[in-house]
């Protein structure tokens, strides 16, 4: 049995969980423990260790996405968990832009573990309060060659359009390097 | 029990309120990075500073401040090779060249300028040793802890500002893409300048700070601005794209790296 492994990050309370939810045919095997910073109690729970979500591709194949703990003390395990992936999606909270800051540090860290393909993906835009996508590349400094794409986690189409565009940014480069 | 520990856990500030506040006698040695530095306290006062091995003698110090010319350091080192700081001091004193106020001065201020140094570095081993006192050759200065101790704090707030913004030096800059930015007609200063000069996709931050003689605060504070201005922006060293990490496939074979792709894109079309 073959695998491979796509990792989703971001800052807390971005969504990952939800987003790998939407899509694992597992229940997401989930390392949550209850909130303990007050300023950080915006929800009840929170990845500490990492999410894991799995998808059977064929007999041969299995896609596992792992989601990253979300709380900046955790991030001793990014690196971990940034080993051997095919690629990997940042979510933004597009409603919460005190979060994009840490946003753009996760990018810029996880570009600097690996120089692998990857996709932003602006959850929450079903939200009353999100962002415009195009303001959000701007606040984000996004290449605009960077696909970012709107998201919301709980909606299975929104997920798989950004699994996606991911998988279809990995074909692009196997072309380029085919190439070179 | 010997206080000692890792500064990425208990920061410079945080040694700095905790000898002050317990009124330490001691010197607090700090393996940081590339450099180690010696800083004695007496009753909770600053008392020495020493920084690796930067010439740190009397004569060196007051060069620095320009207190004396170079040709008078000179004549020093070779006259006076053999006297501890104390003894020149003295000497300098007497032979009516200094006040006593202008050697305390310049001992403060380099004393003051190497503990701000230290704010920079958020890793390193230190430990805090009560029996190790100011060296009996050096002239130890009676200097408060609380205005340094706000000046560090307000630095390592930004610090952790700019660390979230350029979270690695070992990425590169590149100019950007914008047309219609003239960077002649943009005011930038001396240091910016500096920076401005090495970007360039084949040179990381880190060595640009390193050509440039920046420290990682001062590197990522210039950057920031520059990112802040969008007028460079931070890419992959060599300006390479991105590529697929070697063991990212169960396969080395290019075809079945692909099928395996579009494999997975089926089936994620289908759920």
């Amino acid at each position: 049995m073959q695998t491979v492994k796509i990792v989703v990050t971001g800052p807390f309370s971005a969504g990952k969980t939800e987003f790998i939810r939407s899509v694992s045919e597992i229940d997401v095997v989930s390392t949550e423990r209850k909130i303990s910073a007050e300023a950080e109690k915006i929800k009840e729970s929170t990845t500490v260790a990492m999410d894991f979500g799995r998808i059977t591709v064929d007999e041969d194949l299995i896609l596992y996405l792992f989601g990253t703990p979300g709380q900046r003390r955790f991030d001793f395990m990014w690196e971990i968990l940034s080993e051997g992936m095919l690629g990997f999606i940042v979510m933004v909270d597009s409603a919460r832009p005190e979060t994009f800051r840490e946003a753009r540090s996760i990018l810029e860290t996880f570009r600097a573990y690996a120089p692998t393909p990857y996709v932003v993906a602006a959850n929450k835009q079903d939200a009353l309060d999100a962002w415009d996508i195009e303001d959000m590349r701007v606040a984000l400094r996004l290449d605009p060659k960077v696909k970012f794409l709107p998201c919301v986690a709980h909606d299975k189409e929104t997920v798989k359009k950004v699994l996606l565009e991911l998988l279809y940014t990995i074909l692009a480069e196997m072309e380029t390097s085919n190439k070179s | 029990m010997a206080l000692k520990g890792n500064l990425r856990d208990f920061t410079i500030t945080q040694l700095l309120n905790l000898v002050n506040l317990a009124c330490k006698t001691g010197t607090l040695v700090i393996e940081g990075p590339g450099d180690v530095a010696r800083i004695s306290f007496r009753e909770g006062k600053l008392a020495y500073a020493q920084l690796g091995e930067q010439e740190s003698t009397l004569a060196a110090i007051l060069r620095r401040n320009k207190k004396i010319s170079a040709r008078q350091y000179t004549i020093l080192q070779e006259r006076a090779q053999k006297m501890t700081d104390k003894e020149l001091g003295l000497l300098l004193i007497n032979a009516g060249y200094l006040s006593q106020t202008d050697i305390i001065e310049s001992l403060q201020q380099y004393f003051v300028a190497v503990v701000r140094q230290l704010f920079t570095w958020v890793e390193g081993l230190f430990q805090f040793d009560t029996n190790t006192l100011t060296p009996l050759d050096k002239i130890p200065v009676r200097m408060d802890l609380e205005n340094l101790i706000i000046e560090g704090s307000r630095q390592l707030r930004e610090w952790e500002q700019l660390s979230q913004e350029i979270p690695s030096l070992d990425m590169s800059l590149k100019f950007s893409d914008r047309p219609g930015t003239n960077i002649r007609n943009v005011n930038l200063s001396v240091e910016e300048w500096r920076v401005v000069s090495y970007v360039n996709p084949k040179n990381t931050m880190r060595q640009i700070a390193r050509t440039t003689k920046m420290n990682e605060l001062e590197i990522r504070r210039v950057v920031y601005a520059l990112l802040q201005a969008g007028l460079v922006e931070i890419i992959r060293p060599g300006g390479a794209s991105v590529s697929i990490q070697p063991r990212a496939f169960p396969t080395t074979d290019k075809k079945e790296q692909k099928s395996l792709v579009y494999r997975i894109i089926d089936r994620i079309r289908s759920i």
